[in-house]
C-alpha cells in the first residue's frame, strides 16, 4: 500500500511503454493494461477494444485500411536518403541510416500511395513514425513535394498523414528548408483549387506541425494523439510547472480552434469519402 | 567593451593598452609611439583571430551582448520609422517588431526579431522569442506591404520560437505554418536578412525571401547547438560538436546554397563597428530592393517557389 497514487499519467514515457506495432501473439494495451490476442488488435484496426487507445502505425496499415481491398500504387519508392553533410553524433548519420532501413524494410519516413477510397482517387502520403522517429529530412520533403505535382497533374485529392518527432537533426538545415518546401508545394496544390486534407496522429510535433500538418483545407486527428509544436518536456522546462492535463492532446487542439474534427479510426474511410465528396474531386 | 572567451588575447592587450595610456597621462611623457605599436598589435592579433573563427566562436559572436539588434538598425538606417503594434486578435508581441520604414528613399515594410539590451528589456522583448502573436503581426504587416505594393524586408534574430503554454494554446505551429504558406505567394519584393542567431522555425516564419542573406557572423539552422548536443549526445558538453556538424555558418549555408548571400562584417564583428555594419545593411537592402523590383511579380513568385522547392539532398534508386 503506497501513500500516493499517481492519478494522471506523467510526461516521460518509459522505453518500455513506448507504443509500437504489437508484433507479438499478446498484446497488452498501453492505456488500460488489458491482454488481448494480436489478432483482436489487429481486426480492430490496431485500436483497443476496450478503451479505444489508437495505437500507433504506419503507412502500410493505414493504406490497408483506407484504400479499396486495400490496392494502391506505391510511387516514388525510388527515393532515397543521403548522407549529403555526412553528420556524426555519437554514431554516423549514415550508419543510422542504414540500422533504421534495415529494422522497417523501408527507404525514408515516408511512403507515398495513390489509389481508390470508396471508389474516389486519393494520393496519401505517410509518414512511418518506426523510421528514426518520423523524422523530417529530405527525402520526406521531395516526396511530399512529388506527391502534390503528381495530385495536380491527375486532379486528385491529396491526404497528408503526419506522425513525426519534427525535423530530422542529422539534415541540418536540409530539414528545416523542408518545412519552406513543403509549404510552398502546397500553395501550388491550393492555386490548382485541389483539396489537402491533413490528419494528424500521435504523435506530430515540431517542423511537421509547424509546416504542412497545419495547413489542410482541412486538419483533423485521430483521437488523443499528441500534437504541438514544442515538445511537452521543453515546455516543462521553460515554466517550471506542470503542463494542465490533456495538454497538447487532439481534443485540447480542438478546443482551441486547430483542428476541424476528430475522427476514430473506425470512421477514417467514411469521413474522407465523405470529404472528398463534398470538394469535388474525381 | 565585453569580450568573448576566445577574444582573451585582445583583452589583454586592451588592457595593457589602457595601462599606457593612463601611465603616459598621469607621468606628462609622451608615449605615442608605444601607444600606436600596440594598437597595431591589436589590430593583428584581431585580425588573425577572426580569420580562423570555429563555428562555435561565430555562435557565439551572434549572441555577444553589445551585438546590434532590429531596432538599433532601423535607428541608422532609416530616415523614417512608424513602428506598427499588434495582431489585431491577441496582443502586441514585443518580440517582433515592424512598420513603416523609409530607407534611402525607398519605403518598406521593417519587420523584425528585437532582443533586450539589459535584463528588463530582455524580459521584455521574451529574449527575442516570439509567440503566435508576433507571426501574425509580421504577416498583417506583409500583407500592407503587399497591397500597397511595398518591398518587405526582415531582419531575423532569434533562439527560437518561445516554447511556452500559452503559445501552444493560440497555435504556434500553424502561425509559422502560415506565414511560411503566405509569404511564398507575396507579390512585394521579399528580403530576409540573418542578423544574428537564425534558430530553426522560429527564424524561417519570417524568413521565405526573394533573398534570404546571412550577415557573416551568424548562424542559420534547424536547432541550436546546445539543443542538438541535449538531444543527440544526451548532454549539454557537445555543443561545439554540435555547432561544427550542423554546418551552420554562413560560408557553409551560401556554400550549400540554403542562403543566396552573406553581407561581410567589419572587422572583430558587428558589434565591433556597428555603424560600419549598419551602412553595409542600408546599401545591400538599396541595391537588392533594385535588382528585385525589376523582375515581374509573377516571375519573382516563380523563382521563389523553385528556390525552395529544389532544396533537399537525396538519391533515386
Amino acid at each position: 500500500m503506497t501513500w500516493f497514487k499517481r492519478i494522471t499519467k506523467g510526461i516521460s514515457t518509459d522505453t518500455k511503454e513506448k507504443k509500437e506495432v504489437p508484433d507479438g501473439l499478446w498484446h497488452k494495451c498501453s492505456s488500460c493494461k488489458e491482454t488481448y490476442t494480436t489478432d483482436v488488435l489487429v481486426e480492430n484496426l490496431f485500436v483497443c477494444p476496450k478503451c479505444q487507445f489508437h495505437n500507433r502505425i504506419n503507412a502500410p496499415q493505414y493504406f490497408d485500411i483506407l484504400f479499396d481491398d486495400g490496392k494502391f500504387e506505391e510511387l516514388f519508392a525510388n527515393i532515397a536518403p543521403k548522407d549529403f553533410l555526412q553528420f556524426e553524433d555519437v554514431k554516423p548519420y549514415s550508419a543510422r541510416l542504414s540500422a533504421a532501413q534495415r529494422q522497417t524494410g523501408l527507404k525514408d519516413a515516408m511512403t507515398v500511395g495513390v489509389g481508390d477510397v470508396n471508389g474516389k482517387k486519393l494520393v496519401i502520403a505517410c509518414m512511418n513514425f518506426n523510421f528514426i522517429g518520423g523524422s523530417m529530412g529530405s527525402v520526406v520533403g521531395e516526396k511530399i513535394s512529388r506527391a502534390i505535382d503528381y495530385a495536380i497533374k491527375h486532379k486528385h485529392a491529396f491526404m497528408i498523414i503526419s506522425k513525426s518527432g519534427g525535423a530530422r537533426m542529422m539534415e541540418s538545415a536540409f530539414s528545416l528548408m523542408q518545412m519552406a518546401k513543403t509549404s510552398a508545394k502546397l500553395t501550388q496544390l491550393a492555386n490548382a483549387k485541389l483539396p489537402y486534407i491533413s490528419l494528424l496522429t500521435d504523435p506530430t510535433t515540431g517542423g511537421v506541425t509547424a509546416s504542412f500538418a497545419m495547413l489542410g483545407d482541412i486538419n483533423i486527428a485521430e483521437p488523443k494523439a499528441l500534437i504541438g509544436f514544442a515538445g511537452p518536456r521543453i515546455i516543462k522546462e521553460t515554466i517550471r510547472k506542470d503542463l494542465p492535463a490533456g495538454f497538447q492532446r487532439s481534443e485540447f487542439l480542438v478546443e482551441h480552434g486547430f483542428l476541424d474534427f476528430i475522427v476514430d479510426r473506425h470512421d477514417l474511410k467514411q469521413k474522407l469519402t465523405d470529404t472528398i465528396e463534398w470538394f469535388g474531386t474525381k | 567593451m565585453q569580450f568573448l572567451d576566445f577574444e582573451k588575447p585582445i583583452e589583454d592587450l586592451n588592457q595593457q593598452l589602457e595601462k599606457l595610456k593612463a601611465l603616459a597621462e598621469k607621468n606628462n611623457v609622451d608615449m605615442s609611439a608605444s601607444i600606436s605599436e600596440l594598437e597595431t598589435t591589436i589590430d593583428k592579433t584581431r585580425k588573425n583571430l577572426y580569420a580562423n573563427l570555429t563555428p562555435w566562436q561565430r555562435v557565439q559572436l551572434s549572441r555577444h551582448p553589445e551585438r546590434p539588434y532590429t531596432l538599433y538598425y532601423i535607428s541608422q538606417i532609416c530616415d523614417k520609422f512608424t513602428e506598427l503594434f499588434g495582431d489585431r486578435n491577441v496582443a502586441d508581441d514585443k518580440a517582433i517588431v515592424g512598420g513603416f520604414a523609409e530607407i534611402g528613399g525607398e519605403h518598406v515594410m521593417l519587420i523584425g526579431h528585437q532582443k533586450g539590451t539589459n535584463t528588463k528589456q530582455r524580459q521584455l522583448r521574451n529574449f527575442g522569442m516570439a509567440n503566435p502573436e508576433g507571426y501574425r503581426k509580421a504577416l498583417r504587416l506583409m500583407k500592407i506591404a503587399e497591397k500597397f505594393n511595398r518591398p518587405i524586408v526582415t531582419l531575423i534574430d532569434t533562439p527560437g520560437a518561445f516554447p511556452g503554454l500559452e503559445a501552444e494554446e493560440r497555435g504556434q505551429g500553424e502561425a509559422i505554418a502560415r506565414n511560411l504558406f503566405e509569404m511564398i505567394n507575396l507579390k512585394v519584393p521579399v528580403i530576409c536578412i540573418i542578423i544574428g542567431e537564425g534558430a530553426s522555425g522560429g527564424a524561417l516564419g519570417i524568413g521565405i525571401g526573394d533573398k534570404v542573406v546571412m550577415l557573416e557572423n551568424t548562424w542559420y539552422t534547424v536547432i541550436s547547438p546546445e539543443n542538438c548536443s541535449t538531444i543527440l549526445w544526451h548532454s549539454w558538453d557537445f555543443k561545439v560538436k554540435a555547432a561544427e556538424q550542423l554546418k551552420l555558418t554562413s560560408k557553409d549555408m551560401s556554400s550549400f546554397g540554403l542562403v543566396d548571400d552573406v553581407i561581410a562584417e567589419p572587422e572583430g564583428g558587428a558589434h565591433n563597428q556597428p555603424e560600419a555594419m549598419a551602412e553595409s545593411l542600408k546599401k545591400y537592402i538599396l541595391d537588392t530592393i533594385k535588382t528585385l523590383s525589376k523582375i515581374a511579380p509573377e516571375k519573382r513568385i516563380e523563382q521563389r517557389i523553385e528556390k525552395f522547392s529544389n532544396m533537399g539532398f537525396y538519391e533515386e534508386l
